[in-house]
């Protein structure tokens, strides 16, 4: 690698320093949680976290760990930065992204600290970009209080399924609501359109639900504005896990599988829309 | 009403409604004792689509008896109900289509693979009946091949080429996109395909002549009767009077009707250029009674198919006729025809020939309000009657 033997040197100037054979399994994770410009990257040695929020009502966590770096070295406990996911996004496909077999962008990403740009050393077939990107003061990500002691209800499913239901899923609707309950319907999605409603039932028995643990029956609606995003998660991903806490928050993981078959997850955190009486 | 289909038959279902989204906006439901029919017109009233499933379609068709019900809804939200046609036949197991008149909800669940229910509540309006009044025996250019031979021909046009010109001699079939008038023709490109009488499996010409009619609801078709491997079934006569598109098989039949650009000195002198298709047609064959082919849409909401009988005018005698074979023709004997030829003279002797340059039906169908005390009622009872003849 061309990139790693070149940056021996400055290496200790730089408080982050991630280096990927394939920028792809970053890129790709990045576009499951694009829906706004501005992303919160926080790095802690654990791995890096990338968080995009929209009104105060969705928030999006690409988790990418650190074993999935070749090179993952971070000086602090913990280093914080904002920077345009879109600019990110461009830079990390100015090769242009080819997903053709055997050939894969290098990247090297630096960041020396606070007010100091993220720095991408991009490499493929021999060519290097460099790019660099300004860095914003990183704002303070909402904190959703979702806690895993206050889920009423959880299911796990196999994506595939739920892919089905999302692209078919009644846009006309403003809003999908999600019932869960230990008893019929199990777990619902339903749309209300301008032509009539739908409902699509998932048995609890059904060979795609991997997990089914519903204490509570809960019937919460969200905006559907504010779950479109998540689809592009979700057509990634492998496996889904829907939960819902005692206040009606949702919470929806991905588990992402890359190129090489290491697992990355992505997090949704929705708001309910407004309180629906529950029968 | 509570049908259910199973098995491939969901496919054969979900691509009619597919079909029939390439009419028009709306699809009209009327459950009825010979089966379930789905219709479709376009808004200027030039093309109208009609499938008709019979009872032994579905796995389980029961409808009210003694009490007609007929709705329209809008043809997307049918058509979200099969949107990924392409995994549905992997997937869905069953469809259900229920009836809930308490909430005026028209119900389809769909029962998919690993116990997923796709539950479907779709409003609907309350409709006049619709029907188109045609009769394929009654022409004279009876064509059949397998769909696979259209859509060999039909993929030389550009998408955006809206009509097509056939024009048929005793042993071959000319297909060429139709341009407009003759100062585009200079300047537009010209594709015309010729395919020989034994492409088909039916080739029957009793007038050379040629008809322009619009390719989008032909495409609409083709990729039904591709679907399902069904031949399709061309009939036509004289430019202005539809032609019709149709496939039929045991449980199903489909009939499309599109209307034709009427003959004009454009078209005939076309006619007149090409060596080996003779000139235009005599003078009977072009004073044809227009309003016989008019889609007939009654706005009041109709009691009963058959409830009741309008006194016949003039022409019911011959047109009635018609009906009889009309209904025969869904047993299909073929020998109806020679019948059928008689009665198209004597009905096209009748009225004076019309000088009409209009492109669609639409555009010279009266308003409807005069059409219900025309002939045309009784026109359309009749199509209704033919469909009670089957039983």
């Amino acid at each position: 690698m061309p990139l790693s033997t070149q940056s021996q040197g400055d290496a200790e100037q730089y408080v982050l320093v991630a280096s990927l054979d394939n920028a792809r399994n970053l890129s790709n994770i990045l576009k499951a949680i694009t829906f706004k410009d501005h992303a919160i990257f926080s790095a802690t040695p654990n791995g890096l976290k990338v968080t995009v929020e929209d009104s105060k009502c969705l928030q999006a966590n690409a988790f990418i760990q650190s074993e999935i770096f070749q090179e993952y070295t971070i000086k602090e406990d913990s280093v914080g930065f904002q920077v345009n996911l879109t600019v990110l996004l461009d830079c990390l496909n100015i090769f242009g992204g080819s997903t053709a077999p055997g050939v894969s962008t290098a990247l090297r990403m630096c960041y020396k600290g606070y007010g100091y740009p993220l720095t991408l050393f991009l490499e493929e077939g021999g060519v290097v970009t460099v790019c660099k990107i300004n860095t914003e003061e990183p704002e303070e990500p909402v904190d959703f209080e979702f806690c895993s002691t206050n889920v009423t209800n959880k299911v796990i499913l196999q994506s595939e399924s739920l892919k089905e239901a999302f692209s078919e899923l009644d846009m006309t609707s403003e809003v999908l609501q999600i019932t869960m309950s230990p008893s019929q319907p199990y777990f619902r999605l339903s749309t209300f359109g301008n032509s009539g409603n739908a409902h699509y039932d998932y048995p609890k028995d059904s060979d795609m639900m991997e997990l089914f643990k519903c204490t509570k029956t809960q019937t919460n609606r969200y905006k559907m504005s504010l779950l479109k995003p998540s689809t592009k998660a979700l057509a990634l991903s492998c496996k889904v896990s829907v939960r819902t806490d005692s206040r009606g928050f949702l919470s929806l993981q991905y588990l992402v599988r890359n190129d090489d078959g290491q697992i990355c997850f992505v997090e949704y955190y929705c708001c309910p829309d407004e309180e629906v009486a529950e029968d | 009403m509570d049908c259910v289909v199973t098995g491939g038959n969901v496919k054969v279902l979900a691509k009619a409604i597919h079909s029939l989204s390439r009419i028009g906006d709306e699809l009209y439901v009327e459950p009825q004792e010979d089966g379930l029919a789905l219709r479709s017109v376009n808004s200027s009233r030039s093309a109208y689509a009609c499938f008709l499933f019979a009872p032994l379609f579905f796995s389980r068709y029961t409808i009210p008896i003694g009490l007609a019900f007929r709705c329209k809804m809008a043809i997307k939200s049918v058509q979200a109900v099969f949107r990924s046609i392409a995994t549905l036949e992997k997937t869905v197991e069953k469809c259900h289509i229920e009836l809930d008149e308490q909430k005026n909800l028209l119900t389809f669940t769909l029962h998919c693979k690993h116990g997923l229910v796709k539950t479907h509540n779709l409003s609907f309006q309350d409709s006049e009946s619709l029907q188109a009044v045609f009769d394929k025996d009654s022409y004279s250019n009876v064509f059949r091949s397998h769909p696979r031979l259209l859509v060999d021909t039909v993929v030389h046009f550009p998408p955006s080429l809206e009509e097509v010109t056939v024009s048929v001699s005793d042993d071959r079939m000319w297909v060429k996109n139709h341009v407009e008038d003759e100062t585009d023709r200079s300047k537009a490109m010209l594709t015309e395909l010729c395919l020989a009488s034994d492409e088909f499996d039916h080739f029957s010409v009793q007038v050379q002549n040629s008809v322009t009619f619009c390719l989008k609801e032909l495409r609409g078709l083709l990729v039904f009767a591709e679907s399902t491997g069904l031949p399709i079934s061309m009939y036509f006569d004289e430019p202005g009077s539809p032609v019709v598109l149709s496939v039929t098989d045991s449980v199903l039949e489909g009939n499309f009707v599109l209307a034709t650009l009427s003959d004009d000195s454009n078209l005939r002198k076309n006619n007149t250029k090409r060596a080996c298709t003779p000139p235009p047609p005599p003078d009977d064959f072009m004073n044809d009674d227009m309003d016989s082919y008019l889609i007939a849409m009654d706005t009041s909401v109709m009691p009963g198919p058959s409830a009741s009988r309008p006194p016949s005018p003039p022409l019911t005698n011959s047109t009635s006729l018609k009906q009889t074979a009309a209904a025969k023709h869904r047993t299909r004997l073929p020998s109806e025809e020679e019948e059928e030829e008689e009665e198209e003279a004597v009905n096209s002797s009748g009225p004076p020939n019309k000088k009409f340059c209009s492109l669609f039906f639409g555009s010279v169908l009266p308003p409807s309000s005069q059409m219900t005390t025309q002939p045309l009622t009784g026109q359309e009872v009749l199509a209704s009657d033919s469909e009670d003849d089957v039983q």
